[in-house]
Order: C-alpha cells, then sequence, then structure tokens
C-alpha cells in the first residue's frame, strides 16, 4: 500500500514542481519584455518618466536579482500562498480573486463529472450489442463527444435562454440580487447554474456513453463470457461481470479526462460570464494580468493533482487485484 | 552481411519492398472489401473529403477577403453568392470565414496531432523495447506531462507571445498533446518486444532503432494510424479552445475565432445565429467523423470486432 501510494505521491510531487518551474520560466525567457509591456500601457509619459516606471517595476517584481535567487523567492512565496496581485482586480491578492471564482466553478464542474459518468457508463453499457438502441445511440455519442463545449453551451444560450427565454442569459445570479442565505437568491442561483452545468454534462455524456459501449463489446468477445455463455449463464450474468470489468478503464479514462474538463468549463464559463475560473482567465487575457493567469495556472494543476490522487484511492477500493498485488501476492 | 540479403528478414518488411505478391494483394482486397462494406467507415470518409475539398477549394470559389468589412452588416443568410452564410455584425462574409476557419482547423490537426504522434511514437517505442531504467524515466516524464492539463500550459505560454501564427498554434498542441499515444504505444510495443521474430531480428545483427522501425512499427501500423486519427481530432478541438480565449492566431481566421468574436460582439444578445452556427458544425462535422473512422478502421483491422 504504502509503495503505490508512495510512487504516486512522487510523481504527482514532481509534476507539481515542473509545473511551478514552468510557470516561473515562461514569463523570464518567452520573447518580449512583460515589464515593458506593463509600461507602454501607461500613456503619455515621457522617456524619463518611462524609465523610472521601468526600474520601478523591475525592482518591485525582483527582476534585478541573480536568477537563482528569484527562484528561490519565487518558490518561497508560492508556499507562502503569495501569487502576486491582480492588474485586473485594480491591487487585489490574485489568491483572493481566485478564491472567490473557485466555489463557481467547483459547483459546476463536480456535479457535471460525476453524473455525466455514472449517466454515460450506464447508457453505454445499455446500447452495446443492441441493435437499434445502439444504431442510434452511437451517432449521437459520436456527435456530442465531438462538440465543442463553447458550442453546445452557445447554442443552448441562443435556443433555451435567448429565443425560449427559459433560462437567464448570463452571469452567476441576477444583477438585482446580492449573495445572500435566501430561498429567492438561491433558486436564482441554480436557473443560472443550469445551461453552464447541461453543457458540460451532455459533451462528457456522449464520451464516456461511447468509451463504455466499446469496451463492453470487447468484453462480451472475452474468453470468460464465452465460456459462461457455453455454460449457459443468462446474458443478464454475462453483463453484469463484462460491465464490472469495463468499469475499470472507465476509472483510469476519468483521472486522464480531468484536464480536459477544466478546460472545457473555462470555455463553457466565458459563454455565460459564469464568475468562475474560465471568466477569469478570459478578464485577465484581456487586460495581460499575468499575475493572475499565472496564479490560476497553479490552482488549476493543484485541483487536477488532488483529483488524480482521489482517483487512485478509489481505484484501490474498486479493483481488487490492486489490493493483492500491495499485500505482495500475484493476482 | 548487408540487410538487403538478410535471410531473415521478416515477411512484412519484405513485403513494402518488393512488387505485390499475391499475398499482399489478397490482403489489400480483404482491406477494401471490409471497407467498403462497413458503413462507419464510408461515410465518415466521404464527409471529411467533402471537408478537406471545401477547406481547399472553397477560398477560391468565395474570393471575399475573410476580414474585409461590407456595407451589409449581420445579413441573414440567402442564396445570393458571396452570402451563403450571411454577414457578421462589421459587414463580413461568414462563409469566406468557414472555408478559411477549415483550412486552417485542418492545417493545425495535421500539423499537431503529427507532431503529438511523432514524439508519442519515439517515446513510447524507446521506453517499450528498451525497458529498464530508461523505461523508468521516460514513464515518469509522460506521467507528469499526462497530468498537467495541456490547456492550462497553453495559456500561459502563449498569452506572452504577442505575434501567433497557426504553425506556433499547431507545434504547441503537438508538443504538449502526446502523453497518452506514448503510453499506450509504449504498452504495445512491451507486448511484441518478446516474440519470437523480434528475438530473430536481434540474433541477425540489427541494431535497436532498425528493430524498431523495420520490426516493431511494421507489426502495429494500423494502431500507429489509429493514434494518430484521435490526436488528429483532438488537436483540432484543443486549437478551437485555445482561439475561442482569444489567444488563436493573431491577424488570420479560425473556427474558434469565429465563435471568439460571435460572443465578443454579442452575437447571442442579437440573435445572429449564422455566425456562431457554422463553425461548431464544421468543428463537429470533421472532428466526429474522424472519430468514427477511428473506429471503422479499428472494426476493419480486427476481425474480432465485425459485426458484419
Amino acid at each position: 500500500m504504502r509503495r503505490y501510494f508512495g510512487r504516486k505521491l512522487l510523481t504527482y510531487l514532481m509534476t507539481f514542481f515542473v509545473a511551478a518551474t514552468i510557470d516561473w520560466l515562461i514569463p523570464r525567457f518567452m520573447p518580449g519584455d512583460p515589464v515593458a509591456q506593463l509600461v507602454s500601457r501607461s500613456n503619455g509619459i515621457s522617456p524619463e518618466q518611462a524609465k523610472a516606471l521601468v526600474d520601478y517595476y523591475t525592482r518591485l517584481f525582483g527582476l534585478d536579482k541573480p536568477l537563482p535567487v528569484q527562484y528561490l523567492n519565487f518558490w518561497n512565496s508560492l508556499i507562502h500562498g503569495d501569487l502576486g496581485l491582480s492588474v485586473y482586480g485594480h491591487g487585489t491578492p490574485v489568491t483572493d480573486m481566485i478564491m472567490a471564482a473557485v466555489p463557481y466553478t467547483l459547483a459546476l464542474l463536480i456535479p457535471a463529472i460525476l453524473l455525466s459518468w455514472w449517466a454515460g457508463n450506464t447508457f453505454g453499457a445499455m446500447a452495446a450489442r443492441r441493435k437499434w438502441l445502439d444504431n442510434t445511440a452511437l451517432p449521437v455519442g459520436y456527435v456530442l463527444t465531438a462538440t465543442p463545449y463553447m458550442w453546445l453551451a452557445l447554442v443552448l444560450s441562443f435556443v433555451l435562454a435567448f429565443s425560449f427565454r427559459l433560462f437567464p442569459l448570463s452571469g452567476g445570479y441576477g444583477f438585482n440580487l446580492e449573495p445572500t442565505f435566501t430561498w429567492l437568491f438561491f433558486t436564482d442561483l441554480v436557473a443560472h447554474w443550469v445551461l453552464p452545468f447541461l453543457s458540460l454534462f451532455l459533451v462528457q455524456f456522449g464520451g464516456w456513453a461511447i468509451g463504455m459501449r466499446n469496451m463492453i463489446i470487447y468484453e462480451l468477445e472475452s474468453d470468460y463470457s464465452r465460456y459462461l455463455e457455453a455454460l449457459g449463464a443468462p446474458q443478464g450474468l454475462i453483463r453484469k461481470y463484462a460491465f464490472r470489468n469495463a468499469m475499470l478503464p472507465q476509472i483510469t479514462g476519468l483521472a486522464l479526462q480531468l484536464g480536459v474538463v477544466v478546460s472545457g468549463s473555462l470555455v463553457t464559463e466565458i459563454v455565460f460570464s459564469y464568475p468562475g475560473v474560465g471568466h477569469l482567465v478570459f478578464a485577465a487575457i484581456q487586460s495581460n494580468d499575468y499575475f493572475l493567469l499565472q496564479g490560476i495556472f497553479m490552482f488549476i494543476i493543484i485541483g487536477v493533482l488532488l483529483a488524480n490522487f482521489i482517483v487512485d484511492i478509489v481505484y484501490v477500493v474498486v479493483d481488487p487485484r490492486t489490493r493483492v498485488a500491495m499485500r505482495g501476492g500475484t493476482a | 552481411m548487408t540487410a538487403e540479403f538478410d535471410p531473415t528478414m521478416s515477411p512484412a518488411a519484405g513485403d513494402a519492398e518488393k512488387a505485390p505478391t499475391p499475398k499482399a494483394k489478397r490482403a489489400r482486397g480483404e482491406f477494401l472489401f471490409f471497407a467498403l462494406r462497413s458503413k462507419k467507415f464510408v461515410v465518415s470518409v466521404s464527409i471529411l473529403l467533402f471537408l478537406i475539398l471545401l477547406a481547399i477549394f472553397g477560398p477560391m470559389i468565395d474570393t471575399n477577403d475573410p476580414l474585409a468589412l461590407g456595407d451589409l452588416p449581420m445579413r441573414q443568410p440567402t442564396l445570393d453568392p458571396g452570402n451563403w452564410f450571411g454577414t457578421t455584425y462589421f459587414g463580413e462574409d461568414v462563409f469566406a470565414q468557414f472555408v478559411n476557419g477549415l483550412r486552417a482547423s485542418f492545417f493545425v490537426g495535421l500539423l499537431g496531432g503529427g507532431l503529438g504522434a511523432l514524439i508519442g511514437m519515439m517515446v513510447g517505442f524507446v521506453a517499450g523495447y528498451r525497458g529498464g531504467w530508461i523505461d523508468e524515466v521516460l514513464n515518469m516524464v509522460t506521467n507528469v506531462f499526462l497530468v498537467i492539463p495541456t490547456l492550462a500550459v497553453l495559456l500561459v505560454i502563449t498569452s506572452y507571445l504577442q505575434a501567433r501564427g497557426v504553425m506556433f498554434e499547431a507545434i504547441f498542441i503537438g508538443a504538449t498533446s502526446w502523453p497518452w499515444a506514448a503510453r499506450a504505444i509504449r504498452a504495445q510495443t512491451f507486448s511484441l518486444r518478446s516474440r519470437d521474430f523480434i528475438d530473430l531480428a536481434k540474433l541477425s545483427g540489427r541494431s535497436g532503432p532498425k528493430v524498431i522501425v523495420f520490426e516493431i512499427a511494421p507489426n502495429m501500423s494500423s494502431y500507429l494510424f489509429l493514434t494518430y486519427i484521435l490526436l488528429f481530432g483532438g488537436a483540432i478541438l484543443i486549437a478551437a479552445s485555445l482561439d475561442f480565449i482569444g489567444l488563436g492566431p493573431t491577424g488570420g481566421m479560425s473556427l474558434g475565432l469565429m465563435m471568439y468574436n460571435a460572443v465578443t460582439w454579442a452575437a447571442l444578445q442579437l440573435g445572429v445565429w449564422w455566425w456562431f452556427i457554422p463553425p461548431g458544425i464544421g468543428i463537429i462535422a470533421a472532428v466526429g467523423s474522424l472519430y468514427v473512422m477511428n473506429v471503422g478502421l479499428d472494426e476493419i483491422f480486427n476481425p474480432k470486432l465485425r459485426d458484419i
């Protein structure tokens, strides 16, 4: 047990280290000078004033120190949760801004990931080797999984919010409301949540359904299924075994899909102006707010690493073979 | 002893160099037989061919500059030439934008997917064939890059580039999308490594790279092709997301950029649906038919999966 998790943990620590180093490297070694860009945004200043500003920013960001010192300083502030100040937020600490946005994103992501995984797997298992269901469900699944998240979001909001006015068009809650613990605010929050959730749910649903369907077909062709069939076992029992075996790759797939889903939620939030992390990314790019962007990058990495670790734990619980292997036995 | 006179050369490598033997001819005939009977393959290839032709010849049929401002803003689609898909808020020709965007999408898919497949193959082959500490190291690197969300890395990198070309975008996507391919190819290589014909090739004095290129790769060529198709489709989708966030190629046109412009200039609130519907349909048609083609080919290559 300790060896398995130790290995996983080492991978994740390495990943975090690499990601943080990328985060530090990029602004320093990319073509183009972020400080010059910052200064060029203050219009109508004389060359001397510009020079003073460049000096000021260079000292402020510690860019005048030798690179190894800069690197150590970077880690020091990272460990203390200091990701710098946001230009877009007029000097608000980046950490605070992200913390305010994260609940909205998680409220979209967690239900969308879990529900689509469950629904897609159930549906895909049902569709496999049932002619008419397979023939209708499969094309729909492929269309859904090839759909860009933002496009589905655009279409949903055009049809359901713009044309039929069933849901609000954008935002996390009504412009006329303040965040409070009232029933009115809560229902409004849910009404704004439905469409972004739906666009995330549907695209992923297609992917899981197809994955499960193909996996079940592989399992139904395998020797143990054939053997059961030859013994005269009922179809339902064979399918049950096939489903349990097909489930394992789908759990691994869940970990692999996390990054894709996170980027999906970023673009979906942009369509709906949903006040989550994606909206923050958009604002940061529009206003060249590099601190904010890099802070979000670190946050996404940490989130994805944590989620991966949870999937690892679930895998151990679900697959008895991993536990046997850990105890030193052979499966 | 030179390679040409090597008697232990595997039949797979030999057939490719000589004129098609009866056996190779039969294999090709069998492929065509099953390919033409696979509805998935025929339909998806037809759609793909149509889109590719549209991307190549579309800009010649509709010679309007996709970024030229027109005097008829937000015109509904009509049958008039030059207005098949209507115009944008600025009077730009949506059809011209669409076909040019399609071109960019296929370019990114071809190049980004190709680069991803190339890196994935190199890492996967070497890790699977060599094993030992090289495998351990490459595996670690793969796992690290597997966990980092591609789009997040691209976000930070591209935001620092002031001028971005389609080429850059494709290279960045290729350089970050290889890990799962490497993992899959490694596993396949690992299972081929201990077969007799590989041992034979090693005994005959073939070097490691030669064994990989002439013995291992041909034996999993269908698998490699399927990996490339999936990477192709994935690259198109990633590019669309990147363009949509506002980090796409500067000064060009792409399907994601069309959607970005539509959202930025409130196409949704103005009800200009013909601005953002076509790019999405184009992406779905291209990526969806790539995925379906993948499954169709899988069924053609793998007799176990055929349900004909």
